[in-house]
């Protein structure tokens, strides 16, 4: 993973990350002597490993790195996200099967014996591990290509890139395995714990601080659409993390704490949250992506140049709006669900303002559809998130809420927007960025990219419609009442007639497991295999259909 | 009015500033008046902060994930008023840090579980749910019966609450880590002084092993006092300073 240093920065930033690893270490060694429970004391031996696995890197990368040749753009950290990407991706989609199994065979995947592996904790790991740990390192590693290009400048901060890489990949380790040991906030996807969020602040200042740097190294007047995505992806995301975080802890050596908020004003911090984790780390974040290497690889100029825009600045003020949807007919104030389903069905203009754009970039190119599946699984991945964006604003409706609220209906939401979109956009960045990053003409196999696309297809849409059914049947058959007027069903009894649909919910996402491992395989043959090397002649950044006028 | 746009495409730091102020209006205009407005929460009698028993148990719901299946929060729809009690209130939660509520029904909703089955059909269905409910989906939890419960820095606990407004008093904070052992020991010294400090509790060996406090204990006594708080016979639905 060693790569030039940025002979500019002398040694100013080897010497601050020093620091942080001495500090972390210090704190992690003090933390594991006095951890007032068992779980903290194995966190705490973690991170003690983990910063003494840093400092040998660091010494290692100073002791080769001052000789190494300056390259035009710092590849090597977009290399090991890409790398780390697939490898949590892998990850997290195979306990998200485990999950699965777990619910359709409840005798076989549960083990008395073996607490940790109960759903309760594998739970929080699977959205941790798909959401934060694959789709963070696709961001940060697709954000640091894209932002090199559209720019023509150097990554900047010589060490620190790397320092964010893996200083996040740090926190999704720390993160993780705390889940299995109990450790969680107990808040949907904000399930870290206190010292790990501290963590993860600090990285992502850093994240930011790079990003903005090398934006004011950059050779071209305008900023390209990407990265405002990226940007307001970057910005926003500390924003909710610090606010919906903070707490105290009951010890300084021990992993439990209290959230600042309570009942009613937690729930709403927590959904302003938790929607916006969806709206900027997954949305924003991976528009960035599709503003840019949908036009690369079609090879056409975005749509419109006006249209980005609007959807842009459209997007981050209504998204931001519609947490309060998650809380339909809860104990928060009525006037703030309906200003949450309000914003929530008008941010379907701005969605779908982003899905045309992505889109209608295929003009004039659309027979490559035919020809190149890389691009067929960016455009489908478009597709998915316009579907979602409109099912997302139905399901805001109170009455449809009503029903869709509680069960699996908003599990399938959920998949669809993961899978087909953020999942699909991601595959395509990944299949692009593997034979660029290491010099290849082509790929291994395009073969193997339409077994991966065909697998990961049948399997999303095996999940959606099982759990639209699930979902839709549990919710008429909890509303149901007899002739005498009483309840019709026992909630066992939604859960008896799901049995098959989470046989083939399971089913779907073996599928798109397994279509994850063939593409694996092919970036693994891809990146060491025989096709031929290639220096690509072109790295110029995909432009705006026009620019603002002068 | 397009070449206005221009600023932002050209100062990096223009556009994180406008980024942020468009951002920063939704959650200002909705999130700050729940703390600012009087009727956000209704004003009833019966809640009361978790014993020191009870806040373990919670924490042992949180660590296990409950919440990743189970909902605490009762919609006012006809169907689950009749199925789970009556619809969850504001004042319910106001003592929780986190908040509970949940997203998703994988098993029943559990805000008002308290009362509803006896200790023994907890201990048995932690144990094994399928043993007694045929066809459920829940893990086992059978290793909370062996597992001694940890209530050595309960007091550490309770003076975080109270610093969060949790209102705990003084005799309650210093007591906790005997409370919390008091409360699943019916037949213990501290008993009787646990039932005068936390009045409304009940105290009873949860895990039916008299001779130790497990985090089954604590776990029941936190399901045994869910929803139960509020007196609905005497609160007024109607009454103008509930209503929201």
């Amino acid at each position: 993973m060693a790569t030039a240093v940025d002979s500019r920065d002398g040694h100013a930033d080897a010497f601050a990350i020093a620091a942080i690893i001495v500090l972390g270490a210090f704190f992690a060694l003090w933390g594991a002597a006095n951890a007032t429970d068992r779980a903290f004391a194995i966190q705490m031996w973690t991170a003690l490993t983990a910063f003494l696995v840093g400092g040998v890197m660091l010494t290692h990368q100073l002791g080769r790195g001052a000789v190494a040749a300056v390259t035009r753009y710092q590849d090597g950290v977009v290399k090991a996200g890409v790398i780390a990407s697939m490898f949590w991706g892998v990850a997290g989609f195979v306990v998200g099967l485990v999950i699965a199994l777990q619910l359709a065979f409840p005798d076989i995947f549960y083990f008395p014996d073996f607490g940790w592996t109960n759903f309760g904790r594998l739970r929080p790991l699977h959205t941790s591990a798909v959401i934060f740990a694959f789709g963070g390192n696709v961001l940060i590693a697709t954000s640091f290509y894209v932002v090199q290009r559209t720019c023509r400048a150097r990554l900047a901060g010589g060490l620190w890139p790397w320092f964010v890489f893996w200083g996040y990949n740090f926190f999704i380790v720390l993160a993780g395995t705390g889940y299995l040991l109990g450790i969680t906030a107990g808040r949907e996807y904000a399930e870290p714990p206190w010292y790990a969020d501290i963590w993860l602040t600090l990285v992502w200042v850093v994240y930011l601080l790079v990003f903005l740097a090398t934006i004011w190294r950059r050779q071209e007047k305008h900023i390209y659409v990407a990265n405002w995505f990226y940007l307001a992806f970057i910005v926003t995301v500390a924003l909710l993390h610090i606010v919906n975080n903070i707490a105290i802890p009951v010890s300084l050596s021990g992993w439990y704490s209290y959230s600042l908020f309570s009942g009613v004003q937690d729930a709403l911090t927590q959904w302003w949250y938790g929607h916006n984790a969806v709206g900027f780390f997954l949305t924003a974040g991976f528009l960035g992506i599709m503003y840019y290497f949908i036009p690369k690889r079609a090879d056409r100029p975005v749509y419109s140049y006006r249209l980005s825009i609007i959807h842009f600045w459209a997007l981050i003020f209504l998204y931001i709006w519609a947490g309060p949807h998650h809380l339909h007919y809860t104990a928060l104030p009525q006037w703030a669900q309906t200003l949450g389903a309000t914003f929530s069905i008008m941010l379907w203009m701005p969605s779908w303002g982003g899905m045309i754009n992505g889109l209608m970039t295929l003009s004039g190119a659309w027979d490559k559809l035919r020809t190149d599946p890389v691009l067929r699984m960016l455009v489908v991945s478009v597709a998915f998130y316009g579907m979602s964006t409109f099912e997302g604003p139905v399901m805001s409706i109170r009455a449809v809420n009503s029903l869709s609220h509680y069960t699996d209906w908003t599990i399938g939401h959920v998949h669809s927007g993961a899978l087909g979109w953020v999942g699909f956009v991601s595959f395509g960045a990944l299949y692009c960025l593997v034979p660029w990053l290491w010099k290849r003409e082509r790929l291994h196999s395009n073969a193997l990219v339409e077994w991966h696309f065909w697998l990961s297809t049948i399997g999303i849409v095996l999940y959606i419609t099982s759990m639209w059914i699930s979902g839709v049947m549990e919710g008429l058959m909890l509303r149901a009442y007899n002739e005498f007027g009483f309840l019709q069903y026992a909630f066992i009894e939604t859960v008896d007639a799901k049995v098959l649909l989470n046989i083939i919910r399971a089913l779907g996402g073996g599928l798109f497991a397994v279509g994850a491992l063939v593409m694996a395989y092919n970036l693994w043959r891809t990146a060491t295999g025989s096709a031929p090397a290639h220096e690509r002649a072109s790295d110029v950044p995909a432009q705006p259909a026009a620019v603002a006028a002068e | 009015m397009w070449s206005f746009h221009r600023w932002f495409e050209r100062h990096s730091l223009i556009l994180l500033i406008g980024i942020l102020v468009v951002v920063s209006i939704g959650g200002l205009v909705q999130i700050t008046p729940l703390f600012f407005i009087e009727s956000t929460i209704e004003r009833v009698e019966g809640v009361r902060p978790y014993t020191p028993l009870e806040l373990a148990g919670r924490q042992i719901y949180i660590r296990e994930g409950c919440y990743t299946c189970h909902s605490q929060m009762i919609r006012p729809l006809r169907d689950e008023v009749e199925r789970y009690g009556h619809y969850s209130l504001a004042a319910e939660s106001m003592y929780d840090h986190p908040f509970q509520w949940g997203s998703k029904r994988t098993g029943p909703d559990l805000a008002r579980v308290g009362g509803r089955y006896s200790d023994e059909w907890h201990r048995a269905h932690l144990d094994d749910p399928r043993s007694m409910v045929p066809g459920s989906i829940m893990p086992p939890y059978r290793f909370l019966a062996r597992a001694e419960l940890d209530a050595s820095r309960m007091q550490d606990h309770l003076r975080v609450n109270r610093i969060l407004r949790v209102p705990y008093t003084d005799v309650q904070q210093a007591n906790a880590v005997i409370d919390a052992r008091a409360q699943a020991e019916p037949n213990g010294d501290a008993a009787y002084d646990f039932e005068q400090r936390y009045p409304g509790a009940v105290v009873r060996d949860f895990d039916g092993d008299p001779a130790r406090v497990t985090e089954m204990d604590a776990l029941i006594a936190y399901l045994q006092m869910l929803g139960a708080g509020v007196d609905f016979s005497t609160y007024q639905a109607e009454a103008p300073e509930n209503q929201r």
